[in-house]
């Protein structure tokens, strides 16, 4: 790769590379946090990198496909934002922890 | 100048990932997830996605980061307390992660070598326009679906939100 192509625009690759940084990170950050909010917040990281993925190759096809799957995982997004909130605070009520470590009754 | 503004907000964004990650508290994980949506709307705009870009900012930034908040402070929730966590994760999390980036950076590198670069202006066909005559045509039925989803979503959020009626 050299210099003399990069002035000439970034390779798609470079956004794919991005995208699946921001989706490693989401995913760490889903395993290693303890607070269900944030666990929350991860997902909507990793479903951000997704996008970025989908628009990088819209682009690199030059079609429009992409950006309307991307419109669609929004939209799921927020209605899933909606519920999950919905149920966190459901269980907030009911247990009055938002640790995931003490919301383990399926577990034992 | 692609290549600059590439590497600001693919950095902020990274940033901002990570400190979703590593902070504490959950407002601050929230506003940082703020920056990260926000860097990756400008990216959008330079891929050409104008009105994802739009939508990014409005939907995410704005709709459900505020409800996240909202859900934050209604709760009062502290900075989260760490204790116990298993040994087997705390050897393995990091190589386990990198493994897990290499191998996606491996796959992107293996299959796409020889894409095109990116130059602002290149695609012209994100705008509201094309996006609308695509969703109204192509896509009329996934669109009616989800709006179906929507509306499921917005009573079940009532019904699990909503006071016990006694």
């Amino acid at each position: 790769m050299d210099l003399n192509a990069l002035v000439h625009g970034v390779p798609v690759s470079w956004y794919l590379v991005l995208s699946a940084m921001l989706f490693a990170i989401g995913a760490a950050g889903f395993v290693l946090r303890r607070n269900i909010i944030t666990v929350f917040m991860c997902i909507e990281l990793m479903l951000n990198a997704v996008n970025l993925t989908f628009i990088a190759f819209s682009h690199e096809l030059k079609s429009v496909h992409g950006h309307i799957f991307t419109f669609f995982v929004m939209v799921v997004a927020a209605a899933e934002a909606a519920v999950g909130l919905a149920i966190i605070l459901t269980v907030f009520k009911n247990r009055s922890t938002l640790n995931i470590d003490e919301v383990s009754t399926l577990k034992n | 100048m692609e290549i600059f503004f590439f590497l600001l907000f693919a950095i902020v964004a990274l940033a901002c990932a990570l400190n979703v990650v590593l902070q504490k508290h959950p407002i601050s994980s929230a506003l940082s997830l703020v920056g990260v949506m926000v860097s990756l709307a400008v990216l959008y705009l330079m891929l050409g996605a104008e009105f994802i870009a739009m939508a990014q900012v409005v939907v995410y930034a704005g709709a459900v980061m505020v409800l996240f908040i909202f859900v934050i402070m209604l709760l009062n929730a502290g900075a989260e307390t760490r204790k116990g966590g298993s040994i087997t994760a705390q050897v393995l999390g990091i190589p386990a992660l990198l493994a897990f980036f290499a191998a996606l950076v491996f796959l992107i590198t293996t299959y796409y070598p020889g894409l095109s670069p990116v130059k602002f202006g290149d695609f012209t066909g994100g705008g509201a326009r094309e996006i609308g005559m695509k969703l109204f045509s192509s896509y009329l039925l996934p669109f009616e679906v989800t709006s179906v989803l929507i509306l499921i979503a917005i009573v079940g959020a009532i019904v699990l939100a909503r006071k016990e009626l006694d």
